[in-house]
């Protein structure tokens, strides 16, 4: 999946200003990617590129969705309460306990973002699960734009986005300031890695996950492609491991061989067997 | 629900007004700490105070602990909202009292959230009513 071209980004700052009165700083191109590699994979284009020459065509359609895409809101911390809840009440006792022999734990963000629902995941573990930290833990994110995981990596956060959602204590014991950002710390982002990755295509061999979070991406994808996706989360799942999805999305009439367990407010799905 | 906005900045005043506001809670103003006890003294007891730090007369760091040595208003939660963001301080806030901290700039999705946080739950509004596009600007 290609990244934006200067030009196109040039052309998508204009386009956003005129739209809906919106500056997207320079500094912003991770937002172009983040936002529209999902519109590029939905209406089945290569590029970021294809978009901006589509709308310089005059596809109003697209038009509205790219506009929207970049004018909503970005990610918080502990998104949505409730998957935070299930993990905390059900899905991580239940994996941590299940994996004391083996005194290893793997969970897969699989459309992470800038990163803010992984690292969400490992401050959950390093204060509710100390019992784990001398474990040997794999904490992956993965995302489409290589832009979005470059933002990942380097747990940098302006004030507008550690506001979203951040309990204060968490803020205090896990980030450190930095002129006007705030770093996430050495010792929660040493835990993770995070790699770009497309859905969409077929999976390379990889490793089987206790949890995997798939939220609010099956959205982008048609039928068929949702299926496929959902068959290779369920076989890169350990048996009894756990999916969630976002509130719209389920594994349903799609792929078998997952339990809906109810789980703070919300449906899990675990995997049989 | 009622809250109470302490900020020397009528603009800040006016604009956690209108968010909390839209959320169907109640609002109260203080221009500074010692008004701001001068409020909670006569009443309604607010749930929330939302409390700057750099203020005159009385701080936001010396109101917090003001607050909290009164046992009758310990079920107050406090939110500094402040652009004091550096990390000791924020400790500080904490270790006296307060429940949360929101750093300016936020944006309205942000204090919903913080509410959330707060275990505060205001009426629901529309979706439309509660967004923010903060990152953009």
């Amino acid at each position: 999946m290609t990244t934006a071209t200067a030009e196109d980004f040039r052309f998508l700052q204009q386009f956003i200003l005129d739209r809906s009165a919106i500056v997207l700083a320079d500094e912003k191109q991770y937002l172009v990617e983040t936002r529209l590699l999902p519109i590029v994979q939905r209406v089945g284009a290569e590029s970021i590129g294809d978009l901006v020459r589509a709308i310089r065509s005059g596809d109003r359609e697209l038009e509205t969705a790219v506009v929207d895409a970049m004018t909503t809101n970005e990610t918080s911390w502990f998104r949505d309460a409730a998957p935070f809840d299930a993990l905390r009440k059900v899905i991580l006792p239940e994996v941590v306990a299940a994996n004391v022999v083996r005194r290893r734990l793997s969970i897969w963000s699989a459309a992470c973002s800038t990163g803010q629902e992984l690292y969400s995941v490992t401050m959950l573990l390093d204060a509710e699960f100390s019992e784990v930290a001398s474990w040997k833990l794999d904490l992956h994110g993965t995302d489409l734009s290589s832009a979005v995981v470059e933002k990942a990596r380097s747990g940098r956060y302006t004030a507008l986005e550690i506001n979203r959602g951040l309990p204060a204590p968490h803020l205090v014991r896990y980030f450190r300031h930095e002129g006007s950002f705030y770093v996430i710390a050495d010792a929660l982002r040493n835990k993770v890695r995070f790699e770009p990755f497309n859905l969409a295509r077929p999976w390379p061999p990889m490793q089987d996950y206790d949890v995997i979070l798939l939220r609010n991406v099956l959205i982008y994808f048609d039928v068929e492609t949702k299926a496929k996706v959902l068959e290779q989360a369920k076989a890169h799942l350990r048996p009894g491991g756990f999916l969630l999805l976002g509130t719209a999305e389920s594994p349903r009439g799609l792929v078998e061989g997952f339990q809906s367990v109810p789980a703070g407010g919300t449906t899990v799905y675990k995997k049989e067997g | 629900m009622h809250a109470l906005v302490v900020d020397d900045s009528r603009a800040m005043r006016s604009l956690l007004r209108s968010i909390l506001g839209s959320l169907g809670i109640d609002v109260a103003e203080a221009a500074d700490g010692r008004a701001a006890i001068d409020a909670v003294e006569a009443g309604p007891l607010p749930d929330l105070a939302l409390v700057d730090w750099h203020m005159p007369v009385m701080d936001g760091l010396e109101l917090v602990t003001e607050l909290r040595r009164r046992k009758e208003w310990r079920h107050m939660a406090i939110m500094m909202v402040t652009t004091e963001s550096e990390h000791e301080n924020m400790v500080r806030a904490l270790l006296a009292g307060a429940n949360e901290y929101l750093i300016k700039p936020f944006s309205p999705d942000a204090v919903l959230e913080k509410l959330s946080l707060l275990g505060l739950s205001p009426e629901p509004v529309p979706v439309a009513d509660a967004r923010g596009d903060d990152t953009l600007r």
